[in-house]
């Protein structure tokens, strides 16, 4: 061996080992850059080719943030459904500007830390436009942050009010779906004055059930109502008649929120629970999403009340719109599948995936998008907007959008179990859903 | 509700669990107290029942009860034929070395769910129970005409609930039956205690190993076949089971049937209780507690030998 030296690298004695079956420094510097040469080649390049034409050829990439699996799976099956639907009426119609419109769709599990990689993702990696689609309000508030951070506008189907609270980013908005506070308002009246004043309520113990017992409660005991409990659930029990016993004797109505896989089993054994001798019941179809009404153990649940954010059966006032929307997303009249009428819908949420990706199709356009230095300008146009007439665009009904808050206001629905069907008891106005502003994000900078 | 027909109803709830809980945990049990090895796939076994019976049951167009029928019948042995897969193509491989069981029991815990996410799908589905009536229970009163029955409130159970309960105790009679009446019982005791010394005496080791490795899973299979009419089938359900189940053999002690049993009773019931007088969480808080407990003051468990 040579007599050490300072200045003798691993190069000289990589070489020398090179004989052996090690790799040597070199070699394995070199496997390395190319690898990383060919990965940043990989990643940039479209899967078609490179190309230098037109800008208006390129697609626009719209990143869905789906529930494929985990608790929201049954809603992300229904909302990819939905997205698939409008994505092809608007291509149909010549898509965004001229240029095709392209879904991007990522499994995000219904968990936050992997809804935030999943925004990452879409922005980094897949060079999306917009991210969209996101349903459960842990997630939207796990996620958001992210958007917020990477400057990706984040377009939320959450029903949850941390958008309009003023807690998330001038880059998540809410424009096609309405928010727990203003539902539960507005559901307040028709609850105290229809059913009683002494209400238990039942909700999921997370961001959205949180928001029901603030919200509901304030709004109950506006009317002079008074909440007698409150029994918090966790939204992956699989077995609830032990939480049926907190129920005080003296309930009026019973105001259950339920969602997660388990739903049918919440139903079901809240029933067993009341047997023939059971107070009024005030649901939100939540409880029952993608579930048959017709299952056994439900029939306890005729003559009961349901708010609806969209009647999943056609009622006898159905709009044109209603119907076209049905046929698009292929829904029958009793809100399941046409191809198989035991997969139920989502039908109370899943609009929102239609509607939001249609604002977003108007504000692209009413702002010139044309690639991602345009976000700003996007969400100003978006901001701008106001009201949305009932329209085969926003076939659940009229909005009033609030740039200030990112928020939406529609009608509420609720609905009343009639022969085993859903028949629409009572329509809101879109004021029985106000509430004060919270925030001003148009305030904050980019 | 008051206090009487509130410790009624987490007695029933309790059992129920009870009963589910010993037969899954029995499983773990005679896996451990024969093989000497922990299998952490445990729930998968039972998840795999439950998601088999409803696709047996959805085979039967007519009376729920012919469907969950001959899901009780074929679900249990289909899932006791891929717990003996599992054993031929990993466990014999790698000799039942304590360590390397746990870690290849973890891996065959994901590729078996998962695999079930990529074909069952991510839904959780329904099983009609054979029967489901609801029952009142009366509570008996002092009225001035004498005793009398009276019916409180949301005090009731289902007809198929009290069918698990009674189920599950036939079962564990067989169970003992097999375990003491029969030759295959006999073998199993035999390398139960002392491995080599039964080998000595032409006693098919390895072919025991399998029958028990795959007798463990078809109890785990059961009871998810008798739960899934209560809940529903989902991916995921074997998670919680597995949690109790070892919480159970560890406080009834590795390897003693009897002691699995008890614990079972013993958690099951303590979680009705708690459960409906405070709260889940808190029942489970406690039942952990229990465990810490026992493996600081008794880690052979309540009826386990000292020195194993």
């Amino acid at each position: 061996m040579t007599k050490s030296n300072k200045k003798d690298t691993n190069l000289v004695k990589a070489s020398a080992a090179e004989g052996t079956r090690q790799p040597s420094r070199r070699q394995a510097i070199k496997t390395l850059a190319a690898t990383t040469t060919l990965a940043a080649v990989a990643s940039t390049t479209p899967l078609f080719g490179r190309y230098g034409q037109v800008q208006s050829a390129e697609p626009i990439k719209i990143g869905f943030q789906v529930h494929r699996t985990g608790i929201g799976a049954a809603y992300g099956r229904w909302y990819d459904r939905t997205t698939k639907a409008a994505v092809k009426k608007i291509n149909d119609e010549g898509g965004i500007n001229g240029r095709e419109v392209q879904i991007v769709a990522e499994d995000d599990g219904t968990d936050p830390k992997r809804g935030a990689e999943v925004v990452e993702k879409m922005s980094t990696q897949h060079g999306c436009d917009i991210a969209f689609g996101t349903l459960f309000s842990h997630v939207v508030i796990g996620s958001a942050p992210r958007a917020g951070e990477l400057k990706i506008p984040y377009f939320v189907v959450s029903e949850g009010h941390h958008v309009a609270s003023g807690m998330l980013n001038r880059y998540t908005l809410q424009p096609g779906i309405t928010d727990v506070k203003s539902q539960v308002q507005a559901m307040a009246p028709f609850v105290n004055n229809t059913l009683g004043k002494k209400v238990t309520m039942i909700y999921p113990d997370f961001a959205f059930g949180h928001d029901h017992r603030d919200y509901f409660s304030a709004a109950v005991e506006a009317q002079g109502g008074q909440v007698v409990a409150k029994i918090a659930i966790p939204p992956t029990e699989s077995s609830f008649t032990k939480y049926f016993p907190k129920i005080p004797r003296d309930t009026e109505v019973i105001y259950h929120v339920m969602v997660g896989p388990a739903v049918l089993t919440f139903v079901k054994e809240m029933g067993e629970f009341f047997g023939n001798s059971r107070p009024e019941i005030f649901g939100f179809i939540d409880s029952l999403e993608a579930v048959d009404l017709a299952s056994p153990g439900l029939e306890f649940l005729e003559g009961t009340y349901f708010w609806e954010g969209n009647p999943r059966y056609a009622q006898a006032n159905q709009s044109d719109y209603d119907k076209a929307y049905r046929a698009a997303v292929g829904v029958d009249n009793n809100g399941a599948s046409i191809s198989d009428p035991k997969d139920v819908s989502t039908y109370a949420h899943m609009f929102g995936c239609w509607e939001t990706l249609h604002i977003v199709k108007a504000g692209m356009e009413a702002s010139g998008y044309s690639s991602a230095s345009d976000r700003a300008k996007l969400i100003e146009a978006v901001e701008a907007m106001t009201s949305m007439p009932h329209s085969y665009a926003h076939p659940q009904g009229a909005k009033e959008f609030n740039g200030k808050t990112h928020q939406t206001f529609g009608h509420q629905y609720i609905t009343r179990v009639e022969n085993g069907k859903l028949v629409l008891a009572h329509t809101t106005s879109i004021a029985d859903t106000y509430y004060p502003d919270e925030v001003d994000y148009t305030t904050q900078s980019f | 509700m008051e206090l009487v027909p509130y410790l009624i109803l987490g007695l029933l709830e309790g059992l129920v669990t009870a009963a589910v809980l010993s037969l899954m945990a029995l499983g773990l049990s005679l896996v451990f107290g024969v093989m000497r090895v922990v299998n952490v796939a445990h729930g998968e076994f039972f998840m795999v029942g439950a998601v088999l019976a409803w696709q047996i049951a959805s085979l039967f167009d007519g009376h729920p009860a012919w469907g969950f029928l001959a899901a009780l019948l074929v679900a249990p042995p289909l899932t006791a034929c891929l717990a003996v897969a599992a054993n031929q193509l990993v466990l014999k491989r790698i000799e039942y070395d304590p360590e390397r069981t746990i870690v290849a029991t973890i891996g065959l815990l994901y590729i078996i769910q998962q695999v079930t996410l990529m074909t069952y799908g991510p839904d959780a589905r329904p099983v009609e129970a054979p029967f489901n009536h609801r029952l009142s229970i009366p509570l008996v009163e002092w009225t001035e005409t004498g005793l009398g029955l009276y019916w409180p409130w949301g005090l009731g159970t289902t007809s198929y609930k009290l069918a698990v309960i009674l189920a599950a105790v036939a079962l564990l009679g067989g169970i003992w039956m097999l375990m003491t009446r029969t030759r295959f019982g006999l073998l199993m005791r035999a390398t139960q205690l002392d491995r080599e010394t039964a080998q000595a005496f032409a006693i098919p080791v390895g072919k025991v190993y399998a029958a028990v490795f795959g007798l463990g899973a078809g109890l785990a299979a059961l009871a998810g076949v008798l739960i899934v009419p209560i809940q529903q089938a989902h991916y995921l359900m074997g998670h919680d089971p597995l949690l109790l189940s070892f919480i159970v053999v560890i406080i009834g002690g590795l390897g003693s049937l009897p002691g699995t049993v008890v614990a079972a009773l013993l958690i099951g019931v303590s979680d009705g209780m708690i459960s409906v007088f405070f709260s889940p969480t808190l029942a489970k808080i406690i039942a952990t507690l229990g465990v810490a407990f026992v493996l600081i003051f008794m880690p052979q468990g309540l009826f386990g030998k000292r020195s194993l």
